[in-house]
C-alpha cells in the first residue's frame, strides 16, 4: 500500500488513493487532496459535502452514494456534479479521508 | 405478520407454517393485491418469448393452508406499538414482523423519464405493462439506435439489463435487421457488471455481439422527444449525451412507500437495515426482513430470497424461543444469465467469494461462467421449480443455502478445504461501486 504525504504527515492510502485509516485525516489535508483531484479551491458547499460524508461514514460505516447524497446532504445531485465533476461520491470520499463508498451489487 | 406476498414473503410464510403448528402461531400475509408475478419471466416478454398473462398467479394460492391472506395496502408500521396500520384504517398487532415488500420502481425520480416519450420511445421491461408495451415497440422498430440504460444501483436482478441486450441482439439478427440497429448498454458502473470476474466475461460477450458499452454514466435527464437542442437522448449529470431512437430504461429503485412513512424502519432509500447474517432488523429485535426489501450487500434476486428463507425462519425461531439469534446467511446468490440463441451463463457467489469458474452445485453440475445450452434449459425449467418447490419453501435437492465450493476452480488456498464458505468477519463485503 502506498504512502503519501499531506500537510507534512505521512498517511497510507489504497491503490485508488483512498485513506486506509480515516482517523489519520485532518481538515488541513483536504485542500491538498482536492488539488490532486483537480479542485483548486474548496468552497463552503464543498465543505458541507465533505463533513456530511465523514458524519455518514462514522454513523453507518460506509460513505453515501451520489443518490443518497442528493437526497440527504442538502446539496442537489446536479450541484454535486458541479462541485465534484469527476464523480461526487468517489471524489468527496477521497477528499474526506474515508473509504470508497460501497455501492450496491 | 408478513408484509408482502411475493417471493420472499411467500417463502418465509410457508417455511414458518411448517415450523409452527396451528396452535403455536398465527400467520398472516398482507399485500396490496393478489397478483404474484414471476418476475424473471418479464425479460422474455418484449421478444415475444413469454406471455405476460402466464407469468401471474394468485398470491393467496401460493400460501400453505393455515396462513391467512389479507389484501390491503399498508399505511405504516408503528414500531413502538408493534402494530401495522393498513390503508383501510385497521391496525393489526404482531409479535414478529417480516418485511418482504421488495423494491419499488421510482421512474418519476428521474427528470423527464415519465414525461413526453414515455411508453412511446422510452420503456421499461420491469413491469408487466411496460414489458408488453415494449414488445409492440420492438416489433415496429426497423432500425436506429436502441439504448439500454440502468439509471442507478441498486436494481432488481442486476444482470437482467445485460440479458436484455443479448436477447435484443439475437432478436434483430433473427429479423434480419441487426446491421441497421445500433445497440448500446449505458451503465453508472465502471464496467458491465458489479463483480470483476463477471465483468471480464460479460464485457467480452458485449464486444463479440457488437454492443457498445458506455460506463460511469449517471443519467440526470431522459429527453424522450426531440427539442431545440437535439433529438431524443439521455443526458448525464456531467452533461454527456447518448442519443437514441428507442430507450429501455431501468428506473431507480427504492423500498416500499410505507417504509418511508414508518419512522426508524428503513434507510434513506427505504430498504430495511438488517444484520447480514441473521436478517434481523437493526431497528427492533422482533422485526426481520427478506428478499429485495433488505439492505444486505448482495444482488436483489429471487435466488437470494430463496437462500434467505432458511435463515429468516431459524432467526425468528431463536428469537421467539428467547435464544441468541445467530444466523449464518452468507450472501449466496446465483443467477442464470441468458446470452441469447438458446444459451445462458450461470454465476454463483456470496458476500466473500467472487463468481468462480467450474460447475454448480458440484463437479458434474451446470457449467459456471461459461455459455451453455444446459444453463438456458436450467433457466427455463426454473419457472416450474419456482411455483412448485421454491415458493412452498421446500429445500431443493442438492441446492444448499450456503454457497458450495465443491465444483469450483481457482479458489483461494484458504478456502479449498471447507466444503462451503462460512460467513466472514465484519469487513464490508462486495465489490465497491460508486461514482
Amino acid at each position: 500500500m502506498p504512502d503519501v504525504t499531506y500537510d507534512g504527515q505521512t498517511v497510507s492510502v489504497n491503490d485508488e488513493g483512498f485513506f486506509t485509516d480515516s482517523a489519520a485525516w485532518t481538515e488541513q489535508m483536504a485542500p491538498q487532496i482536492a488539488k490532486a483531484e483537480g479542485i483548486d479551491h474548496l468552497t463552503g458547499r464543498h465543505w458541507q459535502v465533505i463533513r456530511f460524508m465523514r458524519h455518514e461514514y462514522q454513523a453507518k460505516g460506509t460513505g453515501p452514494t451520489v443518490r443518497v447524497l442528493g437526497k440527504t446532504s442538502g446539496v442537489p445531485v446536479k450541484e454535486l456534479y458541479q462541485l465534484f465533476p469527476k464523480g461526487p461520491a468517489k471524489v468527496a470520499a477521497k477528499i474526506a479521508g474515508i473509504p470508497k463508498p460501497r455501492g450496491c451489487i | 405478520m408478513v408484509l408482502g406476498g411475493g417471493t420472499g414473503g411467500t417463502i418465509a410464510a410457508n417455511r414458518l407454517r411448517r415450523t409452527y403448528g396451528s396452535g403455536e402461531a398465527e400467520i398472516v400475509v398482507v399485500d396490496a393485491d393478489d397478483e404474484h408475478v414471476y418476475q424473471p419471466g418479464l425479460l422474455f416478454v418484449p421478444f415475444g418469448l413469454a406471455d405476460p398473462g402466464r407469468l401471474v398467479r394468485p398470491r393467496h394460492r401460493q400460501l400453505r393452508p393455515g396462513i391467512s391472506f389479507r389484501e390491503a395496502g399498508i399505511d405504516r408500521v408503528d414500531l413502538p406499538a408493534d402494530q401495522v396500520h393498513l390503508d383501510d384504517g385497521t391496525a393489526l398487532g404482531y409479535d414478529v414482523l417480516v418485511i418482504a415488500t421488495g423494491a419499488r420502481l421510482l421512474p418519476e425520480e428521474t427528470e423527464g423519464l415519465t414525461g413526453p416519450g414515455w411508453m412511446d420511445s422510452v420503456f421499461t421491461f420491469y413491469t408487466p405493462d411496460g414489458a408488453a408495451a415494449l414488445r409492440g415497440a420492438l416489433e415496429r422498430f426497423s432500425g436506429g439506435r436502441l439504448v439500454v440504460n440502468v439509471v442507478d444501483m441498486p436494481v432488481k436482478c442486476p444482470v437482467a439489463p445485460l440479458e436484455f441486450c443479448f436477447l435484443a441482439d439475437r432478436y434483430f439478427r433473427r429479423r434480419g435487421i441487426r446491421d441497421r440497429v445500433q445497440l448500446s448498454y449505458v451503465t453508472p458502473l465502471d464496467g458491465a457488471f458489479t463483480k470483476p470476474v463477471c465483468n471480464r466475461e460479460l464485457s467480452g460477450l458485449l464486444t463479440q455481439r457488437g454492443i457498445e458499452l458506455v460506463t460511469e454514466f449517471n443519467t440526470g435527464t431522459v429527453q424522450g422527444r426531440g427539442d431545440g437542442a437535439g433529438g431524443p437522448r439521455l443526458v448525464s449529470y456531467d452533461d454527456r449525451e447518448v442519443p437514441f431512437d428507442l430507450a429501455v430504461v431501468v428506473p431507480l429503485h427504492g423500498g416500499a412507500a410505507y417504509v418511508d412513512r414508518s419512522p426508524g424502519l428503513g434507510d434513506d432509500l427505504g430498504f430495511i437495515p438488517v444484520d447480514r447474517h441473521t436478517l434481523q432488523a437493526t431497528a427492533k429485535p422482533n422485526i426481520f426482513a427478506i428478499g429485495d426489501a433488505t439492505d444486505v450487500p448482495t444482488s436483489k434476486a429471487g435466488s437470494v430470497a430463496h437462500f434467505e428463507g432458511e435463515t429468516v425462519t431459524s432467526s425468528i425461531r431463536a428469537y421467539l424461543d428467547g435464544l441468541p439469534v445467530t444466523g449464518d446467511f452468507d450472501g449466496h446468490t446465483n443467477c442464470f444469465i441468458e446470452t441469447g440463441g438458446g444459451k445462458a451463463l450461470l454465476v454463483d457467489f456470496n458476500y466473500d467469494t467472487e463468481p468462480l469458474p467450474g460447475h454448480y452445485p458440484a463437479r458434474l453440475g451446470l457449467p459456471l461462467l461459461r455459455e451453455s445450452r444446459l444453463n438456458h434449459l436450467g433457466k427455463l425449467a426454473f419457472q416450474q421449480l419456482y411455483w412448485h418447490s421454491l415458493l412452498p419453501g421446500r429445500d431443493l435437492p442438492g441446492i444448499s443455502a450456503a454457497m458450495p465450493l465443491r465444483g469450483k476452480t481457482g479458489l483461494p488456498d484458504a478456502r479449498v478445504n471447507g466444503k462451503t464458505t462460512r460467513p466472514g468477519g465484519k469487513e464490508a463485503a462486495g465489490h465497491s461501486q460508486a461514482s
